[in-house]
């Protein structure tokens, strides 16, 4: 395994600009291993960016990103991803089974199709997110807090070791929201590290245990307690923020 | 004594023609579905107009009309209106469909000009194309159904071997992108695969009607299914039957130009699907709605029923 | 220059002017690809209506073709409304099927009808002058002329009567529903009067390079301006410059002239997409040339100023090491360095470099933003 002392996740000094708009201003962070870690900010300060740059989706235009001290092409198979919902066209013709098996491509390498293993790797994710019932379902006619499941599901068959979630939370019912943030939580308690992008601030108390406050730069980043504070908040939201629980 | 007189009539040149517009049917058919389930299924009609110049250009060039050479001329002219279509999005606030009517009309207008150029020169090799601007299946020589034989063959061949990188790539591209996959590379292969099949059938539909030939099949086929591979197959055999429907009937009286004939059979099988296809369909819709309303009415009733129980 | 030669210029001209009015909107609303799916969807129409008229130039046929227009709108929509069908191939199912119709129609009856497919696509300008509108036996001019003219003066009349209604429809239909303004009914209005002008400009360019002089002339003036007004007037300044040059082109060499305009409509959108200041391909390369070195100084001193009294500064802020954290190029880094130095942002103190007033406010100011 890796070293103990090693970061999961090292992004030093990043910057990352669309055409000639800065999004991320150097951006340091550091993310421990086995932390369930959410990022936080008002609309457009970057979160979805952050993510997609520490993914090598976009290409940064200062900075370094580093995975357990390698870079993030040769530790691919150890991130899982689960991007935002709304980014996929649901009425694509396929069903939940093999919307999860899709996890299983990058281990599988080029051309090699996905055999019985891989699918009994997807029923046991499916079983872990509560879908098992709905292998064969259509994935148009899954509910926004299913199709979110079924993502999640995905991201687990990847068997990776740090998961990388945009807004997972966004636009699903309650139980749903409870049933993800358990695993997530369980996730972490096998030293997973878990970065999710997070909108709601009443929970981030709730479910995270280490936090970063991001506005176009990093305002702070830690464990919750010393960093998810007032001051903290009003500087990430420009002092808008009167309705955070008192801690 | 009807099927008899028939079965005469199919002769050597309807067996190339049919057996020509059953392989575009099933090329342009599969790969169709591509398009359509990435929204792009009007990027087909762009590149069938845009083909136009490079058909011209090839055959200015080297003054022959071996297939394989004009097909080539299409292809990259094709390519070349698909990536002007991107850069102009990319580069200015021009929108989609307006760069994509722009490069549309424009290159066609191009290739009208080096068109009317070539009959100006009189060059007595020049009957003939016109065919890619109308269509006509009726043309279609051995050596075409060869042509498009191989051709569609290794586009189809390459679509199979890709088959969970193409898909994945048009679910869900950042995913594809995030576990590794080339996904520009991947982008850059499926628009060629489709120019592809566009060239090949712009002798048998022509440039206008092209993009109906990628559209229909995969439009009817969504409505029988919700798996891509049956999707595919359902797409390539509707367009496969859609091209030997209309070649035969086309052949079977006079003034029944092939070309339209392929498309009316193909957009038939759309309304079709689309009115009675299980599941998706309108009437099978209808069917449902009027279940739901009903059980909502109960439901309702129910509802309405109680609180009166309640105060008695 | 001979009488003839002038018609064919004046009548380019009113098309591509009649053209272009509408085409603002399209390209505005995003709806350029309905006008491709009209102008082929209304043969059907044309031929109909020559059956009932035998007269192609009947005002019937523009009205008949005018409401096919209209109907392929209706049917692309109804499409869609089943959500079975995605819009894209919704207007690319419904297009072909209507054009075939009309191929058909006319080979089916070729013997008794004078239209020819190639004149339907591809529109032969040089022939437009050819049938003479004539009033009490004496010759008045072209018809085209007539009918372009009209088409000319009804869409601009929709324009300036419907502006404040046309605007509001296009950038903000919402709030035009509140105002108690019809959006369908603006929305209709318009493709109405898209189906008309091509139906009237199809004999002369084709139903195909119709799109052109729909399209090119607004997607052109959108680079130029952003003002609605300006947009229309400038819209149909180059659709006449396209006519003319277009023409000018064509005669030498004897091509088609409609083809020629289209070619220089693509022409000169590319030339005004190079030069035309702020939005142009050499505007947005010299800004990004400048930009590319400001940014790099803004994103040094952000660097030194995240690092400032922090233990790690002294490591970050030393020039040689410079270029790995920041994953630069050494001679990039080297240069951008001395840029900064030269802007008075950061001073050096041996090996490293420090901050100077100046180079903190624009860090400051560059992350408040």
């Amino acid at each position: 395994m890796q070293a103990l002392d090693s970061k999961a996740i090292e992004v030093t000094d990043l910057t990352v600009a669309y055409q000639e708009t800065p999004v991320l201003w150097d951006i340091d962070l550091d993310v421990p291993p086995g932390v369930l870690l959410a990022i936080v900010g008002p609309n457009g300060a970057g979160k979805t960016t952050l993510i997609k740059a520490i993914l090598g989706l976009v290409r940064p235009a200062a900075g370094n990103v580093l995975i357990y001290n390698k870079p993030y092409v040769t530790q691919r198979r150890i991130v899982g991803y689960v991007p935002q919902r709304g980014s996929v066209d649901w009425d694509f013709p396929t069903n939940v089974l093999d919307v999860v098996m899709m996890g299983r491509y990058g281990a599988l390498g080029w051309i090699k199709r996905p055999g019985n293993r891989d699918r009994e790797l997807a029923m046991h994710a499916l079983e872990k997110v509560g879908m098992e019932n709905y292998t064969t379902r259509q994935i148009s006619q899954l509910s926004g807090g299913q199709q979110q499941r079924v993502f999640l599901a995905r991201a687990l068959v990847q068997d990776a070791t740090i998961y990388l979630m945009d807004e997972p939370f966004q636009g699903v019912d309650a139980t749903t929201e409870r049933a993800i943030i358990s695993l997530l939580q369980e996730l972490r308690e096998n030293g997973k590290t878990v970065v999710v992008v997070h909108h709601d601030l009443q929970t981030v108390t709730d479910y995270f245990d280490w936090v970063t406050l991001l506005n176009i730069r990093r305002i702070a980043s830690g464990p919750i307690e010393d960093t998810f504070t007032t001051e903290n908040l009003r500087e990430t939201y420009g002092g808008r923020v009167a309705f955070i629980k008192n801690r | 004594m009807d099927n008899f007189l028939f079965l005469t009539r199919i002769d050597y040149t309807l067996i190339v023609v049919s057996l020509g517009a059953a392989l575009l049917g099933t090329v342009s058919g599969a790969l169709g579905t591509y398009a359509v389930l990435r929204r792009q299924s009007l990027l087909g009609d762009a590149i069938s107009h845009a083909a136009l110049p490079g058909i011209a250009v090839a055959f200015l060039l080297t003054g022959s009309k071996t297939p394989l050479i004009l097909v080539f001329g299409a292809a990259l002219a094709g390519w070349l209106g698909a990536l002007a279509i991107i850069s102009i999005v990319r580069l200015t606030r021009i929108k989609y469909d307006s760069a994509l009517a722009l490069v549309l009309s424009t290159f066609f207008g191009i290739g009208l000009v080096l068109y009317s150029l070539i009959q100006r020169s009189g060059n007595a090799n020049q009957a003939g194309l016109d065919t890619f601007i109308f269509g006509q299946a009726a043309t279609i020589l051995k050596r075409d159904v060869i042509t498009i034989g191989i051709l569609g063959g290794i586009a189809l061949i390459t679509m199979l071997i890709l088959w969970k990188e193409l898909k994945l790539l048009i679910f869900d591209e950042g995913f594809a992108a995030s576990i590794g996959f080339p996904t520009r590379l991947l982008d850059i292969l499926l628009t060629s695969l489709l120019v592809i099949a566009i060239v090949l059938g712009l002798q048998a539909v022509g440039a206008v009607l092209m993009s109906a030939m990628l559209i229909a099949p995969a439009v009817a086929a969504r409505q029988w299914t919700n798996k891509l591979n049956l999707m595919v197959l359902l797409a390539a055999a509707f367009g496969a039957f859609a091209g030997v429907s209309g070649t035969i009937i086309s052949s079977s009286t006079t003034g029944l130009p092939t070309g339209p004939m392929i498309i009316l059979c193909a957009t038939l099988f759309v309304g079709l699907s689309i009115v009675f296809a299980p599941n998706r369909g309108l009437i099978w819709d209808t069917i449902r709605q009027r279940k739901n309303r009903r059980s909502l009415k109960i439901a309702a009733g129910r509802l309405l029923e109680e609180p009166q129980q309640e105060s008695e | 220059m001979q009488i003839g030669n002038l018609e064919i210029i004046l009548i380019a001209v009113t098309t591509a002017s009649a053209c272009a009015l509408p085409g603002v909107f399209l390209v505005l609303r995003r709806m350029t690809l309905m006008s491709d799916a009209i102008s082929h969807a209304i043969l059907p129409g044309i031929v109909l209506a020559f059956f009932l008229t035998h007269n192609l130039s009947s005002p019937l046929l523009i009205l008949a073709a005018g409401a096919t227009g209209v109907l392929t709108v209706v049917f692309v929509e109804l499409l869609q409304k089943t959500k079975l069908v995605k819009e894209d191939a919704a207007i690319g199912l419904t297009f072909p099927a209507l054009f075939s119709i009309g191929v058909i129609l006319i080979s089916r009856h070729a013997s008794n009808i004078h239209l020819d497919i190639d004149a339907v696509l591809l529109g032969e300008l040089a022939y437009a002058p050819l049938n003479r509108l004539k009033v009490f036996g004496s010759d008045i001019g072209p018809i085209s002329l007539y009918v372009m003219g009209g088409l000319l003066i009804l869409n601009l009349a929709f324009i300036l009567i419907f502006y404040k209604e046309l605007k509001l429809a296009t950038f903000d239909a919402s709030l035009a529903v509140t105002l108690g303004l019809s959006p369908v009914l603006i929305h209709y209005g318009l493709m109405t009067l898209v189906s008309m002008t091509t139906v009237g400009a199809f004999d002369a360019v084709g139903s195909i390079l119709v799109v052109a002089l729909i399209v090119g002339p607004p997607v052109t003036a959108y680079l130029m301006t952003d003002s609605l007004s300006r947009m229309l007037i400038l819209s149909v300044i180059i659709g006449s410059v396209n006519a003319v040059t277009g023409y000018f082109l064509a005669f030498p060499l004897d091509v088609s002239i409609a083809g020629s305009i289209a070619v220089m409509t693509l022409l000169i959108f590319v030339t005004v997409f190079m030069i035309v200041p702020n939005r142009g391909l050499i505007a947005i390369a010299r800004r990004h040339i400048r930009q590319k070195w400001e940014f790099a100084q803004t994103m040094l001193v952000i660097h030194l100023f995240n690092h400032e009294g922090l233990p790690e500064a002294e490591a970050e802020s030393e020039i040689a090491h410079l270029h790995e954290h920041l994953q630069w190029e050494p001679t990039f880094a080297s240069r951008v360095v001395r840029y900064a130095l030269n802007n008075r942002y950061v001073s050096q103190n041996a090996a490293q470099l420090i901050l100077t007033d100046r180079g903190r406010t624009i860090a400051q100011r560059a992350l408040v933003q």
